[in-house]
């Protein structure tokens, strides 16, 4: 075996460990009788050393695949997003042991898992540098950006367990809707993991050839059935479903029809456990968080970003500005992704503002650190795959 | 507005919530309250006080957080908005006509709607500067509005406080005590790094006051940023100049006097998925080409000192370098980048003077391509002169050939050939491919035999003085939100009234489990009363009679 598949095999103990361990903390809270804490206290500590061995595992995934390649592995997409779900949990053991609450760890590791779920989507095989990547700077940069982001991530958890307590599931109202929404954004994250590893393990393909925005011809191949059609698109692959709509060239097709396959499997699978459940999801994870210290919740919600902002300022804005002078001879361009770890920063400096003033702590402040970290990921997802820029190394 | 006057006989600035001396609620408002609000100890902060003149209310405006924030969110979703399309640096096109219509083409009634509205350039708008402008004021009139008098009142605080200001602070207990309470409090505190004071029968114990001003460092940090920024647009501050540099050239440094470069060789090299490289035979197989590496060898001179002004000669090598991308040439203040490049640039074409009809040669001629001379001798006694040069033949225009750009990407040759048999010479035009014989039927013709080429690099010339202050900033604000976040400014206030009674208060900006956890510990040695925290009780009554409600 050598080092590439040692790493991959590592990334998978990873992943099942962190499986495992959200079913024994999900146990472990489900488990307590009303206000005592028994079992958490007992399972806990199992669920933590299962997720450690899991958190080894993904460190030694991280360290043997740059010995594999020889640079970081945090230079596309893949690699890039893996790594945040390793500091994802790697936040989460931290403030576990700051707090001892294993019902972060039943809302953090699933998070992770959809996350690293995600990211095997894209090529994973070992790929070389380009000349912009050769430098330290990719391993200091990127590293302490994931990092952040992990630690940041765990805010949206703490705030997510806060809402899933205190917004009443059983009266109509607009947190209850949001709530929910993001439950089914998540579902929907499992929706394109099941599309994607469906029909690639069929072996889907087809390919077309294309007219492109700049009116050059261009050649594609779909990895799901072709929904959409790109611009003057003509089929190579005989058999292939015709698409039904041809979009005109400004429109991505193909990337189109991988988020339509996504939202379609998704939302079947949101009605499915719907339909078994005859409750919402935000209501089925409800009878886990009747032990929760809303207090709790919102010193970790706010210890998280009191962690994160300082490593997200030095890693995403001033080491990114260090790096950018010297590779691109400026340290500041507005390329999209610049942009928007901008923005990351300006929201989180609005939020540690905004909890200067009375009542914004508690259920707002919660709110808050959930769109923060839809941010962040807007900025991983769409940023890399839709607005293309200087950061596009997907 | 007049000085208030506190019962404790002290003269208070008018907008002062508690005595600056004695901690006296002087407010109504502070009066009723339970706690009193321990934000800014209390102090007159102007932009509460007066709201009178225009000066007042910008003050006012600016002083306050909220219109922070709410610039901060519009900066926000401004910076968002310019990334839907992309900005006009990053569209292939240059002039301001030929990008308004790149935005129609390309992205149709959005695209045009996106330029109309002026956010293909939205980053260097006028409204834009004027938001991060607006941005700066706010952080200087916030923080001064605050630091000033937060910081006047902590320097001068008293050790004794009157017993109404002790009782409404969140921790607070009171009861009897021993005689030497006061001195075990103080060398418990003492061993928990606490700085003490003490005066008659009080003791004011304080730790971290500066974790106070980190707000206001890295308040500074950014402002010495945002400067740095602005300093850009000063001249001789920013130097950003692209070169062109061919193989085997040697040029003068744009902007940068008394410099020059000469390019030994650009090369561009490609992952061969070879020798080390297996593991990424995959990657290369499904992506194709992969660069490796984009790199000039360069050769920087400088004139020397006592070169006459002009000369070619007079230039001392300073270094050879290989410019790569992440590895510029730095010298003097000054770094040459590894940007672009152009493979294979038409250095110069070499033909043959050839009879039509025998296809004899008269001999061969090489035209330089970038310098070309107007006349060549052949050996034979032919010359073929260079009547005109179109390095970039577009076409003609009344007759006469254009070029469109000084780039020799299609050169075009006037020429006159002169042999021995047609002494009057014969005008041909010759572009690549073609010969086109204006004044007739010619006998001679030159046939193309050969070209050079070479490599040109892109190179930008960048020099950034405001760095340093950048980095300044940064380093500031870094240290600044350090220390504002990472550590807590601790306060105890022990009275010891003529009774023996003891009262005891603690404040904290942040962290109350930690402050708790130290007094916990001074508690158990200097045997003080029990405290309580004030806010859990009144949550606790909240919450209590909240769910009274429910109930009934």
């Amino acid at each position: 075996m050598n080092l590439a598949d040692l790493s991959s095999n590592l990334l998978y103990v990873a992943f099942v460990a962190y499986l495992i361990a959200t079913f024994v903390f999900g146990g472990a809270v489900k488990g307590n009788k009303e206000g005592t804490f028994n079992s958490e206290k007992r399972w806990g500590r199992v669920a933590i050393t299962i997720t450690l061995i899991g958190f080894i595992a993904n460190l030694g995934y991280f360290f043997t695949r740059w010995g594999a390649t020889g640079h970081a592995p945090l230079s596309n997409m893949f690699e890039f997003t893996t790594a945040f779900g390793m500091t994802l949990v790697g936040g989460f053991i931290i403030l576990y042991f700051l707090y001892k609450t294993p019902v972060l760890g039943m809302i953090v590791l699933p998070v992770a898992l959809l996350i690293i779920a995600f990211a095997s989507m894209f090529p994973s095989e070992v790929s070389p540098l380009i000349p912009a990547l050769q430098t330290n700077w990719l391993a200091i940069h990127v590293s302490t950006v994931v990092i952040a982001e992990g630690i940041l991530a765990i805010s949206a958890a703490a705030g997510l367990i806060y809402l899933l307590k205190v917004v009443d599931p059983t009266k109509k109202s607009k947190q209850r809707f949001w709530l929910e929404a993001i439950m089914y954004s998540l579902v929907l994250v499992v929706g394109f993991v099941v599309a994607s590893s469906f029909f690639s393990l069929t072996g889907y393909e087809a390919e077309f050839t294309y007219v492109d925005k700049e009116d050059k011809e261009a050649a594609i191949t779909y990895a799901m059935p072709p929904i959409f059609g790109m611009n003057e698109y003509v089929a190579l692959t005989d058999e292939a479903m015709a698409p039904l709509i041809e979009t005109p060239a400004l429109v991505h097709a193909g990337k189109l029809t991988t988020v339509v396959w996504s939202v379609i499997v998704g939302t079947i699978i949101y009605w499915l456990i719907r339909l078994i459940f005859r409750k919402r999801i935000a209501a089925l994870l409800k009878p886990f968080v009747k032990n929760v210290n809303l207090q709790l919740m919102d010193e970790i919600g706010y210890r998280a970003i009191i962690i994160g902002f300082p490593i997200f300022t030095l890693g995403a804005l001033i080491f990114a500005m260090i790096w950018a002078q010297i590779a691109w001879s400026r340290f500041w361009g507005w390329d999209p992704k610049e942009v928007w770890a901008l923005i990351t920063w300006l929201f989180y400096a609005a939020y540690l503002h905004l909890r200067l003033g009375k009542g914004w702590q508690g259920e707002k402040s919660a709110w808050l650190a959930v769109i923060g970290f839809v941010i962040i990921m807007f900025n991983l997802v769409v940023v890399n795959l839709i607005i293309a820029g200087l950061h596009s190394y997907a | 507005m007049e000085n208030l006057q506190c019962q404790c006989g002290h003269m208070n600035p008018p907008g002062t919530n508690l005595c600056e001396s004695c901690g006296r609620s002087l407010t109504e408002k502070e009066q009723n309250s339970k706690l009193v609000d321990m934000r800014y100890e209390g102090t007159a902060r102007r932009s509460q006080t007066y709201n009178k003149s225009i000066i007042d209310k910008i003050w006012n405006f600016f002083s306050s957080v909220k219109v922070g924030v709410s610039i901060i969110i519009v900066l926000l979703v401004a910076a968002a908005i310019g990334t839907i399309l992309p900005q006009q640096a990053f569209v292939p096109a240059t002039t301001e006509a030929t990008i308004k219509d790149y935005y129609a083409d390309t992205y149709g009634s959005i695209g045009r709607v996106y330029h109309y509205l002026g956010f293909h350039d939205l980053y260097s708008s006028f409204w834009f500067i004027a938001l991060v402008g607006m941005l700066a004021i706010s952080l200087i009139i916030a923080s001064l509005d605050r630091f000033v008098p937060l910081y006047k009142s902590l320097k001068n605080q008293r050790v004794l406080r009157h017993p109404s200001f002790m009782d409404k602070q969140r921790i607070y207990g009171s009861g009897a005590g021993a005689e030497d309470t006061l001195e075990k409090a103080e060398v418990k505190l003492k061993e928990l790094k606490y700085n003490i004071r003490t005066d008659k029968n009080g003791l004011l114990a304080e730790k971290g006051r500066f974790s106070r001003w980190g707000p206001y460092v890295n308040h500074i940090g950014l402002i010495i940023f945002l400067f740095g920024v602005m300093l850009r647009m000063m001249p001789g501050f920013y130097v950003d100049e692209s070169l062109w540099l061919r193989e085997g050239e040697t040029r003068a440094i744009p902007e940068v006097p008394g410099y020059y470069l000469e390019s030994k060789g650009f090369e561009l090299e490609n992952y061969t998925g070879e020798g080390g490289e297996e593991v990424f035979g995959e990657a290369l197989d499904r992506v194709g080409t992969v660069a490796k590496n984009y790199q000039t060898d360069v050769v920087l001179y400088q004139k020397a000192e006592d070169a006459l002004p002009g000369a070619a000669d007079g230039q001392e090598m300073v270094k050879e370098y290989p410019i790569r991308v992440n590895q510029p040439l730095k010298f003097d203040g000054y770094a040459i980048y590894q940007m672009d490049y152009r493979l294979d640039e038409l250095k110069a074409m070499t033909f043959a003077l050839t009879n039509k009809e025998t296809e004899e040669s008269l001999g061969e001629l090489t035209i330089d391509l970038i310098d070309p001379v107007d006349t060549y001798e052949l050996e034979n006694g032919a010359t073929v002169e260079l009547l005109g040069y179109y390095p970039d033949f577009s076409g003609f225009e009344d007759g006469e050939p254009q070029t469109a750009t000084p780039l020799p990407n299609n050169p075009g040759f006037l020429v006159k050939l002169i042999t021995p048999e047609t002494p009057e010479g014969e005008t041909s035009f010759i572009t690549i491919q073609n010969t086109v014989e204006p004044l007739g039927d010619n006998d001679f013709k030159l046939t193309f035999l050969s070209a050079d080429t070479r490599d040109v690099s892109g190179l930008t010339v960048r020099k950034d003085s405001t760095l340093p202050i950048l980095g300044l900033g940064g380093l500031i604000f870094m240290i600044g939100v350090a220390q504002g976040m990472y550590f807590n400014h601790r306060r105890f206030w022990i009275q010891q009234k003529a009774d023996g009674t003891i009262l005891l208060a603690g404040h904290t900006n942040k962290n109350w489990f930690g402050l708790k956890k130290d007094l916990d510990q001074v508690v158990e040695y200097a045997s003080l009363p029990a405290y309580t925290d004030q806010q859990d009780e009144i949550d606790k009554a909240e919450k209590a009679e909240k769910e009274g409600e429910a109930l009934s």
